[in-house]
């Protein structure tokens, strides 16, 4: 705006500066985002006695015990519900699998892998078991994938928007590295008759939660996932094994994987039907809608990570579609009159969350923060007009409308509707 | 070292992108016999694969959902503390819909095979099959789908019409079923 700042490079409206700002004044940036230090003339306790001796796993630090999971249960009910990660407070695409959002619809079953077997029957000409040891014999892939729960962000339909943190609106959604067999090895060991169009999965939970998959999914991209982030599934992610189902609705990789029916037809479970269909306003209801759409989401600042002087900022999100790759996120600072492209980090990966970082110098004033993604197959998030549009009262399933933060002149942010 | 991983990644392409091929795999698969596979591991289709022998009406599943299932879906299958079983006929389309079996449900087979494999909830597998035809036909019966004295078997409950099975579609993903 005035003279002082003619070392930056304005790109949108606001004090939105250029993605390339941070990397090319490091140093600047760095003292502006920087939180008071210590000047203690003594060396702090820590450093006049040896530490803690090793242990056999690690442990965040006490200090960081605020970045926790949001979980909560149907009442009456232990396990029917879900916990979100605490988006507000990561970085970079890989959500810590302690911190992986988890959504069960009866509890997680402790499985021994010993007594476990997975099942692969139905329209094949070999039914087949396998052991989660036997299946970490095949060759393995590994790929760095968002999940995304389809019910994430459904608190946005609301008519007028929610007061409420950027993980309780939004923490269904998490990226890992997956490792694990492509599916379509065991199918093709156990010889899909030509009948075979879909297959049905269902876990070892005392659901028995049950999805049914085209088998386009399965020979396309579909493992079994074995690994999460370099160890063995925890069990709030279906150790030993899960169905992975890249870039499709998180219900639909089903955990704990018991059995897999090669059919003819859907089986139209409860959890395809009643719940995870897509009503219209015209009573029309859209089954199987696996895909998740482009979006993308401003964790920082948000509600709760306040602003407490005027200066620079980094604002940093995340973008992903399920289609592929993020192309290109644009943020804009003033409800949307003018957007600037951010800062990708490293190169997006496809199906996976990507990290989008613009500067942004606060001058105090109120502000809306948006974030909009575009992916590689030219799909732009839409507005939440837009997501709206056509959709029954209540229909709150792949919600992917473009977010806006408001930031009030006091630095509170808050949830809000443009 | 550098040649070493451009051959491996060519296996490893050729595993996923050639799936048609047989791919070269420990084949550690064992023969699945019938004692593998639990009584719900078979899925129930809409065209009544899957269901198994038993039967039921509404008139024996009605002390069988005071019983087992009242206390969590209210008596009637409304105002219960979980979802609600029955009633909405006709809001679907309307600014408040109210989603239960009978205003919204496509299946009818879906509810036996979700009861029988997921409820009571905390007693999942619980119910013998006859049970499970029964309080199948009560919640039907509420929905005013199907009358008191109404059989439900293997044969009769895949008959059974639901009102809004006309209103769900799907896009088809069998012309890209295989590679
Ligand atoms: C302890 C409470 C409890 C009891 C008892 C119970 N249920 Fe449930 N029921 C639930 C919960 C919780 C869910 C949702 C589960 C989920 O998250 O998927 C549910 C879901 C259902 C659904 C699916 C509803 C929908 O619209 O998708 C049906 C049908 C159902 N129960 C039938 C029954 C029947 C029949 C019985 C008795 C045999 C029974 N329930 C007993 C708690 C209970």
């Amino acid at each position: 705006m005035s003279g002082q700042h003619t070392d930056s490079i304005d790109a949108a409206g606001n004090g939105l500066l250029h993605r390339r700002f941070f990397l090319k004044t490091g140093a600047l940036a760095a003292t502006a985002l920087m939180t008071a230090q210590s000047s203690a003339r003594d060396r702090p306790a820590w450093m006049n006695a040896p530490g803690k001796g090793m242990s056999a796993a690690g442990e965040p630090s006490q200090y960081e015990k605020h970045v926790k999971r949001l979980a909560a249960s149907r009442p009456g009910t232990t396990g029917s519900g879900a916990s979100r990660s605490p988006l507000e407070h990561l970085e970079g695409i890989i959500t810590p699998s302690r911190l992986h959002f988890e959504r069960h619809h009866s509890g997680i079953p402790e499985i021994d892998p010993g007594q476990h077997r997975l099942a692969l029957f139905g329209e094949v000409a070999r039914p087949l078991s396998f052991s989660a040891e036997d299946l970490c014999r095949y060759p393995l892939v590994s790929n760095i994938q968002f999940l995304e729960c389809s019910g994430n962000s459904g608190a946005m339909i609301a008519p007028s928007p929610v007061e409420n943190s950027c993980s309780i609106l939004h923490g269904l959604v998490s990226g890992s590295e997956w490792s694990g067999v492509p599916l379509a090895l065991l199918l093709d060991e156990a010889g899909i008759k030509a009948s075979g169009k879909w297959i049905i999965a269902s876990g070892a939970d005392s659901a028995r939660m049950s999805r049914s998959i085209p088998l386009s999914k399965i020979y396309d991209d579909a493992i079994i996932a074995l690994y999460q982030n370099g160890e063995r599934l925890r069990p709030g992610n279906g150790y030993p094994m899960r169905l992975f189902l890249p870039g499709w609705e998180g219900n639909a990789s089903v955990k704990w994987l018991k059995t897999l029916q090669v059919t003819d037809q859907p089986a139209m479970t409860k959890d395809e039907t009643s719940k995870y269909s897509d009503l219209g306003e015209t009573g029309k209801a859209e089954l199987f809608t696996f895909d998740m759409g482009v979006k993308s989401l401003i964790t920082s600042p948000s509600p709760g990570l306040d602003l407490d002087r005027q200066g620079l900022y980094q604002i940093s999100g995340i973008a992903w579609s399920g289609a592929g790759r993020i192309k290109k996120v644009e943020v804009s600072t003033d409800g949307g009159s003018s957007w600037a492209d951010a800062h990708l980090d490293a190169q997006p990966l496809p199906k996976s969350l990507t990290r989008f970082r613009a500067a942004w110098r606060w001058q105090g004033g109120q502000s809306v923060l948006l974030s909009r993604a575009t992916d590689e197959v030219g799909q732009v998030q839409p507005t939440r007009a837009q997501v709206m549009k056509g959709r029954a009262p209540g229909s709150f399933y792949h919600y992917n409308g473009i977010q806006a933060w408001q930031v009030q002149t006091d630095g509170k942010l808050r949830n809000v509707y443009v | 070292m550098f040649k070493q991983l451009t051959a491996f990644s060519i296996i490893g392409l050729s595993v996923l992108g050639l799936a048609g091929m047989a791919a070269t795999t420990p084949e550690l698969g064992r023969k699945l016999t019938d004692t593998d596979l639990d009584s719900l591991d078979v899925a129930i289709l809409p065209d009544g694969q899957g269901l198994p022998q038993g039967q039921g009406t509404a008139a024996e599943g009605k002390p069988v959902y005071a019983v087992h299932c009242a206390s969590c879906h209210g008596v009637e299958g409304m105002d219960g503390l979980h979802d609600r079983l029955a009633g909405g006929v006709g809001s679907i389309s309307s600014s408040r819909p109210v989603k239960t079996l009978g205003s919204y449900w496509p299946y009818a087979t879906t509810v036996f095979d979700y009861v029988r494999r997921a409820m009571p909830f905390h007693f999942p597998g619980s119910l013998s099959d006859d049970e499970v035809y029964a309080v199948t036909a009560y919640l039907l019966f509420l929905n005013g789908i199907v009358d008191e004295s109404r059989v439900l078997s293997q044969t009769s409950l895949p008959e059974v019409k639901m009102p809004n099975q006309g209103n769900f579609f799907w896009r088809s993903f069998e012309a890209e079923a295989r590679p």
